[in-house]
């Protein structure tokens, strides 16, 4: 594949940044999009729109069609067994936190445990913690080694007869380590534990196979995956939809609703209640078909290219600490620089057009056991190039005399 | 924008060896301030005598280079001075990172203005402004015995 054709595909990069050409290294916060996605907005704004699943008229049908052959197409792309095993949400984190709601009622009470690992995101943190404060449960956490990475042994260590679910990263926005997710899979399987898995870092990287991994759970956001935001998936098997109780209450879930009582809709309705965010459901399906052209094996080689290249370059680079070595990594490189706080590394890298991000990327559990406060973090998407990465050394070369070192 | 306006050798200095940092024994009021967005915090002690008079002020944290040296310029500015010149520099201070050209205090010497309008590069990088006001809303707050932590985000 031709680097540089793909990235014309991306109009944020035809225009100067701030007098600069852009070096985004920020993907793992959020993608850029590519044109198919913003005029596919702009298409069905302007051509096609109406309200989904409610009205009979033309554009109504039309746009209820092109509303359900994303979750198809998401269907496909993921392996999933049945399209109603698709959920829409606003994002991975509504995905999460619709579990752990769900799953709580259902099947958490005081005492039971629910574990997961020292590198989540607060997204996969919080939704648990309400259910702490609510029902007294327990959260454990799965210890990160000093390579920055969550073994099945790690995991296993801490499940105990009181685990009821295991909910943890697909791959860490921090230190980039991919988890051994289908063992921790069996795993748990074997003691009859579901797991969710959050897949936020996953999805845009790693090709993605629901029979194969066989989870209970996944959650994907679509704005990390070139898709628009405001649109994420949750992927449930179809008996936990079935038997979990509906997450959000409005119109569109339900099935019959009299004074006395209310009935709840099928699936996939049951849990897209009120006007979902159609055009963005619609303008996902081109972000997913934009990526089944590129094809994920040659995404994961191309960002896996760039890693290798980019953790060699950084190496050389004196006074920059790197966090975390994982065996299997994805296409994040988080780092600090001896003597300047990853805060003023962000903004004198900005000043050269080299977009990162710096803080704790809400993970603040794992930045507290690095003991840093904070990390600065080049993170790669299929626009970037190895010039980016030459840009990025550079970069840290001017901060480094800024600041005398 | 121009960096070398954000990174005086001042701030540089300042963020790389702040001056007053670390807690002492007897101090009769302090708060704690952080930014919940990037993980930056700060303790600011300080001793008021029965003249209302700033007598000994530290603080402890850690964060950016503006963060610290704001911080650092801070305690050795109102060291000293008493609660009310102390609120004035303040809110002269802030109103300064806000929106005026100037400070207008008298309370400071002119040298002591110049020290703090190093700090004026901010303005031109919005997200940073939180950086350089954080240490002063937290003194405020110590000042004030507000036990509410200050945040930078509500």
């Amino acid at each position: 594949m031709n680097i540089d054709d793909i990235k014309k595909e991306f109009p944020i990069f035809d225009d100067k940044i701030q007098n600069n050409d852009l070096v985004y290294l920020d993907s793992a916060n959020s993608s850029q999009k590519p044109r198919v996605v913003v005029d596919r907005i702009y298409d069905f704004y302007t051509k096609e729109f109406s309200n989904v699943g409610r009205s009979v008229h033309y554009l109504a049908v039309a746009a209820t069609n092109l509303y359900e052959q994303t979750r198809v197409s998401v269907q496909k792309y993921i392996n999933a067994k049945d399209k109603d095993e698709i959920v829409f949400t606003k994002g991975a984190t509504e995905a999460i936190n619709l579990v752990a709601n769900t799953f709580g009622q259902k099947y958490l009470s005081e005492g039971d445990e629910v574990l997961l690992t020292e590198l989540e995101h607060h997204s996969n943190y919080v939704p648990w913690h309400f259910l702490r404060k609510a029902k007294n449960i327990k959260i454990e956490f799965a210890e990160i080694n000093d390579d920055g990475e969550v073994t099945l042994e790690a995991i296993e260590k801490k499940i105990t007869n009181k685990t009821k679910i295991i909910s943890v990263s697909h791959l860490s926005n921090v230190t980039g380590a991919i988890l051994p997710i289908k063992e921790i899979v069996q795993l748990a399987h074997s003691k009859n534990i579901p797991v969710l898995i959050d897949g936020c870092q996953g999805a845009p990287h790693l090709k993605l196979d629901m029979q194969d991994i066989d989870c209970d759970f996944y959650a994907i956001s679509g704005h990390k995956m070139y898709g628009p935001t405001g649109i994420g998936v949750l992927y449930a098997k179809k008996k936990w939809l079935e038997d979990l109780p509906p997450y959000q209450g409005g119109g569109g879930m339900i099935n019959e609703v009299k004074k006395e009582g209310i009935t709840y809709g099928e699936l996939p309705n049951k849990y897209e209640a009120g006007t979902m965010a159609t055009a963005q459901v619609i303008a996902f399906n081109e972000s997913i078909k934009f990526m089944e052209k590129i094809g994920i094996q040659n995404i994961e080689k191309h960002e896996k290219e760039l890693l290798d290249y980019g953790l060699e370059k950084l190496r050389k680079n004196n006074s920059v600490n790197i966090i975390g070595n994982p065996k299997e990594k994805g296409g994040v490189i988080s780092f600090t620089i001896e003597g300047v706080h990853p805060h003023d590394i962000a903004t004198i890298l900005d000043e050269d057009g080299v977009a990162i991000r710096a803080g704790h990327h809400c993970c603040q559990i794992l930045h507290d056991k690095l003991n840093l406060p904070a990390t600065a973090r080049a993170s790669f998407g299929v626009y970037n190039t190895k010039d980016d990465i030459d840009k990025l050394d550079e970069a840290i070369n001017k901060c480094k005399k800024i600041f005398n070192l | 924008m121009d960096l070398k306006d954000l990174y005086q050798e001042i701030i540089l200095d300042h963020g790389k060896n702040p001056r007053n940092l670390g807690k002492f024994d007897n101090y009769n009021k302090d708060a704690k301030g952080n930014n919940p967005l990037c993980g930056d915090n700060v303790h600011v002690y300080l001793r008021l005598n029965e003249n209302k008079k700033v007598e000994d002020i530290a603080f402890e944290g850690h964060g950016c280079a503006i963060s610290m040296a704001s911080a650092s310029i801070m305690t050795d500015m109102v060291r000293g001075k008493e609660e009310k010149e102390v609120k004035e520099i303040v809110s002269d201070f802030l109103g300064m990172i806000k929106e005026k050209d100037s400070l207008e205090t008298n309370i400071l010497k002119d040298d002591e203005k110049t020290k703090l309008m190093s700090l004026s590069g901010v303005k031109q990088y919005p997200m940073r402004v939180k950086c350089a006001t954080l240490s002063w809303h937290t003194l405020t707050s110590a000042l004030d015995n507000s036990d509410k932590i200050v945040k930078t985000e509500e």
